[in-house]
């Protein structure tokens, strides 16, 4: 690493006042502090002493994506092979899962730091770590067939209304990861409505059609009718617990395994970066919105009611925006209260939008949007409360 | 005297850009979502509200040493409102099409704040003239808003112009999609926030 160290003390200078780049100080900064602990102090208060700076909290959350992403890769190689009607074997699985995957990452990554160095150079601050988790973020929740210049614009949306407008990393109200999906969303929703499935299939040996779309497990429960019960309909399609759990169906690349998502979730609780508080509140709220719908549930209403609530959990993108996106410390509440309030109720919002609103399939991602605007009310609430409790100075 | 010192120009002049009604004032904002889908409707809206304002802030300024000060509001209102309703009729006449996509929003401009904002603030102690020109001002500074969000709505949300596809079907075919949030109200919201944006980093405001 010495090589290195001596490589960006060299090319220092150029980058301070006064030297050549100065303007792009910003970028130099942030490739030094990708391999070393910054040299500066804090110049003002507060000074904690933390070993775990923001650029070693992202990495973790990195470290816990990357099985979403390798089992992404596999699920959507593995479909469009199944599709296509090529061999099913790990490698040429592999291979063709990373064809249609990087793509996106690499899109990802490349439009968003873009924006982001240009905000960060023209307003001269730094650039976040941050971004590294949203431009990973981001493709595991597109659907494999995204057109890649829709994914572009979806992220420059994200970057800039999601985040730089209100002043970077950290001043965000809401998530820029999922803003940017919220934008394709809305914008594209022929590519991306939810209530099909996505299925690439590039022109292969002998390819059935160029992408094949049948009904979600969401879509699947929210066209339930007659008597029998959803969780029939479910299985006829192809979608038991079981399936659902375990994540090998088509879907958005990242999102489908609900075991993938427990781990991830146990890993960031342990270390310490998200909070168990808005998990557990989170699926306690799916639970008991689903039960409470169970309970009051008429033949003459919708089956999609009388669902097993632990359907729920494990369908659509749920498990992984509560993991990581509804955790997520900028956006999320600060206070412990708060913290379970938060998420029950996106919880109770995302199983109330799967089943009143057939337009929307998932509520998962706009349940999250909508309660990170109310996270900062939360907060100011618990304050108020706690102080009115404290015995004041007489 | 010079053209560019009068009064009337530089109140016209104002109204365009420095205070502009819909970008500085934050006035109007409504109907600049509603209308916005379409450069057509966009442009009849910002024409309509033009002449009554105009001729709104004529009528206010001729009258106003006539007008009781505890009963202006209403006096005003009689004279927005019959502007609007000559309007409304003249648009129905005319461009029928365009004049029941506009809706109720043609009714609404007696309701829109830069009318009787205008009438109240300016016309009421300024003489005819520089009203007419205050009005015309802020017509126009509503119209240009208007049309850009309509310009980017429809360019970007339908791939059209007044109606008439300009997005070439080779970039459809090769795989290009309309914005369907930019259809949608929030779209239009999102865009004029984005002019504020661009207007604000233009002329940045002195910091008082």
């Amino acid at each position: 690493m010495k090589w290195l160290k001596d490589l960006f003390d060299s090319q220092k200078k150029h980058f301070e006042k006064g030297g050549k780049f100065e303007r792009f100080y910003p970028l130099y900064e942030a490739n030094r502090t990708l391999f070393f602990i910054p040299g500066h102090t804090a110049p003002s208060r507060p000074h904690v002493r933390d070993g775990l700076d923001l650029k070693r909290l992202m990495s973790f959350v990195i470290i816990a994506l990357l099985p979403h992403f390798f089992f992404g890769v596999y699920n959507a190689g593995y479909f469009a092979n199944l599709n296509s009607g090529l061999p099913l074997d790990l490698v040429s699985v592999m291979q063709r899962g990373f064809v249609i995957v990087l793509p996106l990452v690499i899109v990802s990554y490349g439009v968003g730091l873009f924006w982001e160095g240009l905000f960060s150079v023209i307003r001269k601050h730094a650039i976040s770590e941050g971004f590294l988790v949203t431009g990973l973020l981001y493709p595991l929740i597109l659907p494999p067939t995204l057109p890649l210049w829709q994914a572009a614009v979806g992220i420059t949306f994200g970057v800039i209304i999601g985040k730089e407008v209100f002043g970077g990393t950290g001043k965000n109200l809401v998530n820029p990861a999922l803003t940017a999906r919220a934008f394709v969303f809305f914008a594209y929703p022929v590519t991306m409505s939810g209530d099909s499935v996505w299925i690439a299939s590039k022109a292969g040996a002998t390819h059935v059609a160029d992408a094949v779309s049948g009904a979600t497990a969401l879509a699947v429960s929210a066209a339930a009718a007659g008597p029998a019960p959803v969780e029939q309909s479910l299985a006829k399609a192809g979608f038991t617990l079981k399936t659902l759990f375990w994540g090998m169906y088509p879907g958005c690349i990242g999102e489908t395994s609900t075991f993938l998502c427990i781990i991830g979730a146990l890993f960031l609780c342990l270390t310490g970066i998200a909070s168990y508080r808005i998990i557990v509140g989170g699926i306690i709220g799916v639970l008991a919105m689903g039960l409470f719908l169970n309970f009051i549930a008429q033949p003459s209403s919708s089956p999609y009611m009388s669902l097993n609530p632990l359907y729920h959990l494990v369908m659509g993108g749920v498990a992984f925006g509560i993991t990581y996106m509804a955790t997520d410390p900028v956006t999320g509440p600060g206070m412990n209260r708060s913290k379970w309030i938060y998420g029950f109720f996106i919880g109770v919002l995302t199983v109330i939008i799967r089943i009143f609103n057939p337009a929307y399939p998932e509520g998962a991602m706009l349940a999250i949007l909508f309660m990170n605007m109310f996270a900062p009310l939360f907060d100011y609430i618990e304050i108020k409360v706690k102080l009115k409790k404290r015995i004041p100075n007489v | 005297m010079k053209l560019t010192r009068t009064k009337s120009y530089k109140v016209f002049r104002a109204a365009l850009w420095a205070e502009n009604p819909i970008s500085k004032q934050i006035l109007g904002i409504c109907s600049a979502l509603a209308v916005t889908v379409q450069l057509k409707t966009a442009f009849v809206m910002a024409l309509s509200l033009t002449l009554v304002i105009c001729f709104s802030n004529v009528l206010v300024s001729l009258l106003r040493n006539y007008i009781p000060r505890n009963i202006r509001i209403i006096a005003e209102l009689v004279i927005i409102a019959s502007l609007v309703i000559l309007a409304d009729q003249i648009l129905k006449a005319f461009v029928y099409d365009i004049s029941k996509q506009l809706s109720v929003f043609v009714g609404l401009i007696i309701t829109n704040c830069i009318v009787m904002g205008r009438a109240e603030a300016f016309a009421m102690t300024n003489p005819p003239l520089p009203s007419f020109f205050d009005g015309l001002g802020n017509g126009f500074g509503y119209g240009l808003i208007l049309m850009a969000v309509a310009f980017i709505r429809e360019l970007l949300g339908s791939g059209k112009l007044f109606g008439i596809q300009v997005v070439p079907d080779a970039f459809y075919a090769a795989g290009y999609a309309n914005m369907g949030l930019l259809v949608l109200a929030p779209g239009a919201f999102i865009v004029i926030g984005l002019l504020f944006w661009l207007q604000n980093a233009l002329t940045p405001e002195k910091k008082i």
